[in-house]
């Protein structure tokens, strides 16, 4: 409650401060223009944004503090601003090297790209390397459980602190490498969401076209069916057919995450086929359908040969929108338990197995950043990909208001 | 109005038919289950003879469609069953009875109602003033930040989300509890208070979905001759927008904040499990874990139905704020 009304009395405090700097400013420059016009609300702003910055400028000095309670008080803000900055800078060098090395077409493209735009491809980018080259990168096995190695080494490798040099990130409960089992998460929790992925377009994109191009009774059964799919709430339903899954998975020795690639894909192919549905409807009525109709070509030819090529721009979007869901929607999943499964490293089950260490974040602010490391290499994939979709959305309505 | 009221029955009428759908997707998935019921209970030793007997008590030697039938019928009238962890604890302490999944289901749906509404209660307002404000101050250094910051809220998981709150408020800053270790008979501050930090997690990820609409439909309106003239009539932008803008902006709003409850519904299952909430999303996902038929059958067919509700109403409310679709020609 106390704490709610500082809160408020900040900002009344604040709303104060503006006011009279408003009034100061119209004072001082004898009614200049730009402090006649200014409405209360962008006073505050400045107000606003000026205590922002401080605020931050003075946690980021309270976080070197020589106090160690303090200074773990505030190790993660230190943490996150100087992430930040590193970010930033490293999208805007990206950014330089992207307008000035490359085919013209791509020099084009980074020219007018935004800031959170080139952070979003160089995130993807790294993600990918990552993903791909998890076996050379790493440094033990994703399961591996080492020998002659404690359990829960505190990350940051610092033997004072519980660390060990030769462990970065330290180790989980039973003595597996974390910084191992993050890359390996990487080619896992993304390679799989990225198959589910494709399998829902290929499922939902295949079935949408056919429903835009044959219309008729088929369009109409199809669209009911997804209609009912779309009523269930998709978390919900995975869950429901995940049980069912896993019974059959023991039954038949097949893992369960063959059956969760194949529930997820299906459950989310039907958001693809009203967006599939839609876009080939609205192409079907062309005249060069009618053409290619008249020419006589099949139903394939025109699926694959006029109706693809001119969707691909609404699909890709919606393939980036696509991915994040059923990534975010694998590692809800094996957060909870029923998604991916051991010995398969991926980052949802290690934050469930490592959200403990958060308590002990006053204390050993480096013990919780291992769930927060598992949970964050999700938040920010997901974030980087809707970065660049934005900006493609936006670059392709030609919003520019 | 009787025109409006057609419109409605008509939805309504359609809401229940895709329930009832939903339903018989939901018994057919359950019993694509290999085996049945009887040979889950009593797992790989059992005897001929003893899953005979479950089979009878649980009326599976009757035909798909009269299980079917009998199952809808309880659940309409509120018998939903009994979940099997119950029954085997019962069965092996000779004790007769069970507990039903009724009484199981109905605390903790009252829970999960009680978090949805406190959660509604803090985004809907902070989401549609900021949506205001952003609107408002739209291509500034404010509505460049909101962008960044609610596009980062939207596509982090929620446990992300719940992790760094518990992080900041209550690891780092005591301030509120990380445990919402609920009980009946509990004073409402209290409550609330235990409530507050889930609550606060769900108002992250809704919020900025909300305030990124509600920007979206003020700002689409922004280009009609109308705000034109409210502009030139000298009016202070916040004016034109509250006045003008945003009545013809209902509609898309309150679409978006019953899609967003809906959502909720969702979102509630992983926030219940991080904050241990007694709710019906942790049960359901337990009971997931320990393939508890009934139960998920029945909390499936719940969500599922809050979920077509909330919908029902997004729809039915868009037509009511909107005099071309409530005549139509």
């Amino acid at each position: 409650m106390s704490t709610l009304l500082t809160i408020i009395a900040a900002f009344v405090v604040m709303g104060g401060i503006a006011w009279v700097l408003r009034l100061a400013g119209q004072k001082a420059t004898n009614n200049a223009p730009q402090f006649r016009d200014m409405s209360f609300g962008v006073a505050f702003g400045y107000v606003l944004g000026v205590v922002v910055l401080a605020w931050l400028a003075w946690a980021f000095v309270q976080s070197r503090s020589s106090d160690i309670a303090v200074a773990n008080k505030f190790f993660f803000f230190g943490v996150a601003i100087k992430g930040f900055i590193f970010f930033s800078i490293a999208a805007w060098l990206f950014r330089l090297f992207g307008r000035h090395v490359g085919t013209q077409w791509s020099r084009k493209t980074f020219r007018h790209m935004p800031l959170t735009a080139s952070f979003g491809v160089l995130a993807i980018l790294i993600y990918a390397i990552f993903a791909i080259f998890a076996g050379v990168i790493a440094p033990y096995g994703q399961d591996e459980i080492i020998q002659g190695v404690a359990a829960n080494i505190t990350p940051g490798g610092d033997p004072a602190m519980g660390g060990n040099p030769a462990f970065p990130l330290g180790t989980d409960q039973i003595g597996r490498d974390i910084l191992s089992r993050l890359i390996f998460g990487a080619q896992n929790t993304v390679g799989i969401a990225f198959a589910t992925t494709l399998l829902a377009f290929f499922i939902g994109g295949s079935l949408g076209f056919l429903a835009a191009v044959v219309g008729g009774w088929l369009d109409q059964l199809l669209s009911r069916a997804v209609d009912v799919l779309m009523a269930i709430p998709s978390l919900i339903f995975a869950l429901l057919l995940m049980t069912i899954a896993s019974v059959w998975s023991s039954r038949l020795g097949i893992p369960l995450t063959v059956f969760m690639v194949l529930i997820i894909a299906v459950i989310d192919s039907t958001r693809v086929f009203r967006l599939a549905r839609a876009v080939g409807q609205n192409i079907v009525v062309m005249d060069y359908i009618e053409a290619a109709k008249l020419r006589g070509e099949g139903m394939w030819y025109l699926v694959f040969k006029e109706i693809l090529p001119n969707a691909t721009a609404p699909l890709l979007a919606e393939f980036g929108l696509r991915f994040c869901f059923v990534f975010l929607m694998i590692a809800s999943l094996s957060f909870l338990g029923v998604g991916i499964q051991p010995p398969l490293a991926d980052w949802g089950t290690m934050v469930r197995d490592l959200a403990a260490f958060i308590m002990f974040a006053q204390f050993a602010p480096l013990a919780a950043t291992a769930p927060l490391l598992a949970a964050g290499a999700i938040a920010l994939l997901t974030v980087a990909v809707n970065f660049v979709v934005d900006w493609m959305l936006h670059k392709t309505s030609g919003l520019k208001e | 109005m009787g025109n409006v009221l057609s419109i409605v029955i008509q939805r309504l009428a359609l809401g229940l038919l895709t329930l009832l759908v939903v339903s018989i997707v939901i018994f057919v998935a359950v019993n694509m289950l290999p085996g049945d019921f009887a040979e889950l209970i009593l797992g790989q030793g059992a005897t001929p003879e003893s899953v005979a007997k479950i089979r009878t008590d649980l009326g599976l030697d009757q035909p798909a469609v009269s299980r079917y039938l009998s199952w809808l019928g309880g659940m309409v009238t509120g018998d939903l069953g009994t979940s099997f962890a119950q029954l085997n604890f019962q069965t092996n302490l000779g004790g007769g009875g069970g507990v039903t999944v009724a009484e199981q289901i109905a605390p903790r749906f009252a829970n999960t109602m009680f978090l949805a509404g406190v959660t509604a209660v803090i985004a809907v307002p902070i989401a549609v003033t900021l949506g205001i404000l952003a609107a408002l101050y739209r291509n500034t250094v404010f509505d460049r930040a909101a962008n960044i910051l609610t596009l980062s809220s939207i596509s982090s998981p929620e446990f992300f989300m719940a992790y760094v709150l518990i992080l900041f408020l209550a690891v780092l800053n005591p301030i509120l509890p990380s445990l919402s270790n609920i009980y009946d008979g509990m004073a409402l501050s209290d409550r609330l208070e235990k409530t507050l930090l889930p609550a606060l997690t769900l108002t992250l990820v809704v919020t900025a979905h909300m305030m990124r609409m509600t920007r979206a439909a003020i700002i689409n309106l922004l280009a009609s001759p109308y705000i034109e003239m409210a502009r030139l009539k000298g009016m202070s932008p916040l004016r034109v927008i509250v006045k003008h803008a945003l009545p013809n902006a209902l509609a898309p709003i309150i679409n978006v904040i019953a899609l967003n409850l809906a959502y909720l519904i969702t979102g509630v299952v992983v926030v219940e499990v991080v904050f241990v909430y007694p709710g019906i999303g942790q049960l359901f996902v337990d009971s997931v874990k320990i393939r508890d038929i009934p139960v998920v059958q029945a909390s499936t067919l719940i969500f599922a139905a809050a979920y077509i509700l909330l919908n029902l109403t997004a729809d039915i409310l868009s037509i009511l704020s909107n005099p071309r679709l409530r005549h139509p020609k």
